[in-house]
Formats: C-alpha cells, sequence, structure tokens
C-alpha cells in the first residue's frame, strides 16, 4: 500500500485513516445529541473554578 | 545569540513573524475582554464553540514533546510509530471523549472536585487517597516537563544556531514570564489559535516533504530502499528498516527494539494518556455531552495530523538527509579526528572516530553546520561519507549522504555526539524556507508554553490542593503554597532538561510519566468512574502497588534508566537485575505494573467494603 510492502506498518497507517474516519462520522453523527441544561451544581463548580484560576 | 539571529532572519521572516504575534496578541486581548476561560463559558450559560474546545484541548495534549521528541524516534527507528499514533487517536480520542469524559465531568461536578486527586479523594472517600495523588503528580510531573522543554530548547538551538544551554535558558525565561504572569488561564482562543497554526504548519511540511521527495509512494519506496543504510547498533537490536516493525520474539537482544517501540513508546504512551491528570480535569470544564460528541471528530483530525505527520515526516527525513540534501557554504575548519559518541548505555560510553567538517552558510563567518565527513579506518563503513566538492567562489557544496541519526551531530559540553532529539529541527531549518522555520517555531514553542503551563498548574494544584489540602481540609487552600510549588516544578524541569539531553530522552521521559500515570491511577479512575463495587483500599492499594512496581522497575530493572541510578549495580554487581535475561531490561513498566496495580484493584475490592451507599447514589446520579 502507498508503497508499504510490510503488512503491520500498512496496517498502522490504514488504522490511523479508519480511527480518524469513525471518529468524523462518530462526531457528525452525534453532533446535535446531549445537550445538556447547566445545572445548579454545574455554575457552582464553574464559580469556584474561577475563584481558583483568579487565584493564580 | 543576537549576532546568530541578525544573520538568520530575513525581511519575509520578520513580517510573518509580525503578523503571527500581531493575531495571537489580537487573539490574547480579545480574550481578555471577552470570556475566556471554559469556566467563564459555563458561567456564562454558553457553549465553547467545539472547534475551539477541541484544538485547545489538542495544543495542551500535543506539543514539543510529540513533535520533536518522537518525531526524533520516529526517524531512528522508522514508521513503526504510526501504532502510536492510531493509539493516540483511538485510545486518547475516541475512547477518551465517548466513553471518560462524560461521566468524570459528571463526577467531577457532583462531587464538586477541581483537581485530579480530589476527584479520586473525593469519589473515595479518601484524604489519603487525595494526598497520595498530589505527591505523585508533585514528584514526577517535573519529568514530563523537562521533556517539553527540552523539545522547545532543541528547537531554539537549531533555528538559530545558539548553544543549547543558552536556548534552554531563554526558553525557560519566556516560559517562566508566561506562567507568572497568568499565562495558565487556559485563554481557549490563543489555543486554539496556536493548534489551528500546527495543523496548517504540519500539512505544509506533509506536502512540502513528500514534494521534495518525489511524491506519496516513490518517497516510501525510497525510504523501504534504505534498509542498508540502518546503523548497525539499531541492526543489532532488530531495526529491520524503516517501513518495517522490528523483528519480534522472546530471549535474544535481536528482539529489543520490538520491545522498546511496543512497550515504552507505543503502549506507554498510547495507554497512559487515559490517566493523565491535567487532560482528565479538562473534561471537567466541558458544558455538556454534545460538545464532547463535536470534539471527537476535530479532535481526532487534529491528532492526525500533527503527531501523524510529525512520525511521517520523521521516518521520511531519512530519505531526505540520505539523498536531497545538498549544503552550501563556506569551510572554516576541519576536526581531523574526533569520537562520536554514538550510544551511551550500562556498558559505557560508546563512541567511533569520525572526521568532521565545520561549514558557515550564513556569511557570518562562523561555522554554523556541523557535518560528518567521513568515519576513520573500520567506521568508514557504518558512518557516512560527504561528498565534498569545490566552487569557483571559494565555497564548497556538501552532500551529507547521511541518515537522520547520522546528521544529528551535535557539540555538547562532553563532546561530539549524535543526538536523534535534534533530527526534526535540523529537518525543518534545512528542508524548509527560513520564513517557515521561524512560524513553525514560534508555534512549536506556543504549543510547548500551553502544555507546561497546564503541567505547572497541575503540579502547584497537586501541592496546595491535594497534598497540604488533604492534611488540612478546614483552611483555604494556600496561593502561597500553589506559587512555591509552580517555581519549584520550573526549576526541577530546567535542572533536568540540562542534565537529561540525549539518548532520545523527550520520548523516554514522556513515556516513563505516562507509564507510571497509567499504573498508579488508571485502576482507581476508571474503576471509580463505572464501579460502584471499587472499594476505597482498593483504589489506593492500587495506587500504591502500581507506582512502587513501577518506580522498582526504572530503578532496578529498566535500561538504560536503572544503570543511571546505580542501585541495582549496587545490590547484584549489574545494570540491571534482569540483565542476563533478555529482553526483560527493555521492557517498560507498564507491562508489569499494570496489570498487577489491577490486579491488586480486583482482588482487595472482593475482600473490602465499598463507601457508603448514599455517597455512591451521589457520585453515580444521572443529571436530568
Amino acid at each position: 500500500m502507498l508503497g508499504i510492502d510490510d503488512t503491520w506498518i500498512a496496517l498502522a497507517y490504514g488504522l490511523c485513516m479508519l480511527s480518524t474516519l469513525l471518529s468524523v462520522v462518530w462526531g457528525v453523527v452525534n453532533w446535535n445529541r446531549g445537550d445538556e441544561a447547566p445545572l445548579p451544581e454545574d455554575v457552582r463548580w464553574a464559580r469556584e473554578e474561577k475563584d481558583a484560576e483568579e487565584a493564580q | 545569540m543576537l549576532p546568530a539571529l541578525g544573520q538568520a532572519v530575513g525581511l519575509i521572516d520578520i513580517l510573518v513573524v509580525l503578523l503571527y504575534l500581531l493575531v495571537t496578541v489580537f487573539l490574547g486581548w480579545l480574550g481578555f475582554r471577552r470570556t475566556t476561560t471554559a469556566a467563564d463559558y459555563l458561567l456564562a450559560g454558553r457553549q465553547v464553540h467545539p472547534f475551539v474546545m477541541a484544538l485547545s484541548y489538542g495544543a495542551t495534549f500535543i506539543s514539543t514533546s510529540a513533535i520533536v521528541g518522537f518525531g526524533g524516534v520516529a526517524a531512528m527507528f522508522g514508521m513503526s510509530l504510526l501504532w502510536l499514533t492510531f493509539c493516540n487517536i483511538f485510545v486518547g480520542i475516541f475512547i477518551a471523549f465517548i466513553f471518560l469524559g462524560g461521566p468524570t465531568r459528571k463526577m467531577g461536578h457532583h462531587l464538586d472536585a477541581h483537581t485530579f486527586g480530589e476527584l479520586l479523594g473525593r469519589r473515595y472517600q479518601s484524604r489519603t487517597l487525595q494526598g497520595l495523588v498530589g505527591l505523585i503528580i508533585f514528584v514526577f510531573m517535573p519529568l514530563y516537563a523537562a521533556a517539553v522543554l527540552i523539545g522547545g530548547a532543541e528547537f531554539v538551538a537549531a533555528q538559530f544556531n545558539v548553544d543549547y544551554t543558552v536556548a534552554l535558558l531563554v526558553f525557560s525565561v519566556l516560559v517562566a514570564v508566561y506562567v507568572v504572569s497568568g499565562g495558565m488561564k487556559g485563554l481557549m482562543y490563543t489555543e486554539a489559535f496556536q493548534a489551528i497554526v500546527m495543523v496548517v504548519g504540519m500539512l505544509v511540511l506533509l506536502v512540502g516533504t513528500y514534494a521534495i521527495l518525489g511524491g506519496v509512494t516513490p518517497a516510501h519506496h525510497a525510504l523501504t530502499g534504505m534498509n542498508d543504510q540502518v546503523f548497525p547498533g539499531f541492526r543489532a537490536i532488530g531495526h529491520r528498516g524503516f517501513t518495517a516493525m522490528p523483528q519480534f520474539g522472546w530471549g535474544d537482544m535481536k528482539y529489543n527494539l520490538w520491545w522498546i517501540v511496543v512497550s515504552t513508546i507505543i503502549l506507554g504512551v498510547g495507554i497512559g494518556v487515559l490517566a493523565q491528570p491535567q487532560l482528565a480535569v479538562r473534561f471537567m470544564t466541558v458544558s455538556s455531552k454534545r460538545q464532547l460528541n463535536r470534539a471527537v471528530a476535530i479532535g481526532a483530525f487534529f491528532i492526525l495530523v500533527v503527531p501523524g505527520v510529525a512520525f511521517t515526516v520523521g521516518a521520511l527525513s531519512n530519505v531526505y538527509f540520505h539523498q536531497h540534501e545538498v549544503i552550501r557554504g563556506r569551510l572554516i575548519n576541519e576536526t581531523p579526528s574526533a569520537d562520536v559518541v554514538v550510544k551511551r548505555d550500562h556498558t559505557g560510553v560508546k563512541t567511533v572516530p569520525c572526521r568532521l567538517i565545520h561549514l558557515d552558510t550564513t556569511g557570518d563567518g562562523h561555522a554554523n553546520v556541523d557535518l560528518i565527513a567521513e568515519g576513520l579506518g573500520p567506521a568508514a563503513k557504518i558512518m557516512p561519507h560527504a561528498n565534498i566538492v569545490n566552487l569557483s567562489d571559494g565555497k564548497v557544496e556538501v552532500r551529507p549522504a547521511a541518515t537522520s541519526f547520522t546528521r544529528s551531530l551535535v557539540h555538547t559540553a562532553r563532546g561530539w555526539e549524535l543526538n536523534p532529539d535534534s533530527i526534526i529541527p535540523l529537518f525543518i531549518t534545512s528542508a524548509m524556507p527560513n520564513w517557515f522555520g521561524m512560524v513553525f517555531l514560534l508555534t512549536l514553542l506556543a504549543a510547548a508554553m500551553s502544555t507546561l503551563a497546564s503541567q505547572f498548574h497541575a503540579q502547584g494544584a497537586a501541592l496546595s490542593r491535594d497534598c497540604i489540602g488533604a492534611m488540612r481540609p478546614n483552611r483555604p487552600h494556600g496561593i502561597f503554597a500553589t506559587r512555591m510549588a509552580i517555581i519549584v516544578g520550573i526549576i526541577l524541569a530546567v535542572a533536568l532538561a540540562h542534565h537529561l539531553r540525549g539518548g532520545y530522552i523527550i520520548a523516554r521521559a514522556t513515556a516513563i510519566f505516562f507509564g507510571l500515570c497509567a499504573a498508579a491511577f488508571l485502576p482507581a479512575f476508571i474503576g471509580g468512574l463505572f464501579f460502584r463495587r471499587m472499594t476505597p483500599a482498593a483504589a489506593i492499594s492500587s495506587l500504591i502497588v502500581g507506582a512502587l512496581v513501577s518506580t522498582a522497575w526504572i530503578v532496578l530493572v529498566k535500561l538504560p534508566e536503572s544503570a543511571m541510578f546505580g542501585l541495582a549495580q549496587k545490590c547484584s554487581g549489574k545494570a540491571s537485575l534482569l540483565l542476563d535475561h533478555p529482553n526483560w531490561p527493555v521492557v517498560d513498566p507498564i507491562v508489569i505494573a499494570l496489570p498487577i496495580s489491577l490486579l491488586t484493584a480486583i482482588v482487595v475490592s472482593c475482600l473490602t467494603r465499598p463507601c457508603a451507599k448514599d455517597h455512591l447514589d451521589r457520585c453515580f446520579r444521572q443529571s436530568v
């Protein structure tokens, strides 16, 4: 494949492409899924995180 | 440094760099005017754009360690490193984002945890565990930070032709100023911009490299054709060519390289990424699962392009250096006979006698390119033989005909040596236009700063919130302790970076840290996220066992690290306790320590009591 004769290297090359494709397809298919309104605990967490950032 | 800078930089270079800096400053200003960090977005009830979120994560994840360090390893050992790219994409992005991201975010918010130590400590209701996590991060993070620092310093040294120590000092001062002035607040737009420049830079590098080498298939064929050029020392441990996996087997030195590449480089780093404290904490800053879903697509593409290209180009740099590189300049002087260090291991320093030439290619009268002209005596067979032609204008035209490894000649305080961590900077300096090298350098340094900032931030929080916080839970977390921890972290990282140069230390140091994190944290982290039956005693014991086995393996068995510590030598008279049992001394600690740590977690969980039901309900409750 593309001048690479060793099966294991060609497999790694192919798996890099396939896993990227899988991730892109997953991302596109689920693009609008999983939206969650922030809960009070999320806001409390963010406020504390902000305080910790500003303290540094 | 300044005269070298003046010679190296032209008008186009200055314009490109100014444009880059202007955009960075503008984004920084924009960031200060508007909401900037992930916490700001959460507070404002808005979502970070998925591109920005994924790319800023990428800039924290990937930096000089991957590009310079592991790219240099690919130049030595070949395309087998593409397996690491696959692991980075599939494990580091797909599995981490889809399976770990959501539960980490939810549990972190349920338990109001802000550090990795707090997450584990509160999940298992154990301040001891929180303190231990903080201690491990505080003690070992400087090693990983040193790897990133070395990568940046190597690039500065090659681009401006300055001494490595000077480059390290300048870079360290820049990093210290950046971190101390508040740069550690993840300015997401600036980080995302750095990531975009990295992506564009790597794509240009990939296309440029294939164009120089005559196209994709011819380049790979040419690389395969260089099998006879593999350095004899590498061939002896199983190197079968730059487009082939090393020889697989057990019980003989000729299988060492397979175990180095697969256990240390691929498994150590590929699996270790799941338990990286500074990356796990990033999942808590995400506002919804939707963001994680979207980030999977962008993150995977980023990893494919950045480390994927670095490893491919690293391997292909052999063809460039061997067949295409032509250097024109004035021959300043020669070193008739120099003992070039090719390896330092438990048996001592291995040197090869060579004749060296020193060229001035910038016209300032000072030598800025050092090359091996030929090996002397028997070394003539294993070292490159440069073709030198005298030109009519008094200059010379040199074709070094080196492999990437034999081209990576640097002068250190210890003399002349081959340094794989210099290969990628040398390749970009030699093969690409100067303006590209400058932009690439700035991008790499910026990405290194993002990574270093997150590392030092994690280290500061580990000491103040986890170690001290666990001991004095009712007192406010000390800003002084955080800052002291960061300063100590910077000093330790700089000292390590100065002391440890050579022997592909960037990749080795990164692998040690990643492997240690996996063995110590992974069972407690995964068990804590998914299994109610995982007990506090199991988490603590797996962490202690994982950390101790990893450390003991590094100090007593794993070469070349065990030789450096010298404890095995004192105990057994050998550099490694298992020196007479190949291939054990090159097996990475993760292969031993992670299964033992996992087994400990399972056995102790079966024998001890989990946390109270109401606490577990709080940890695992679904957000609706």
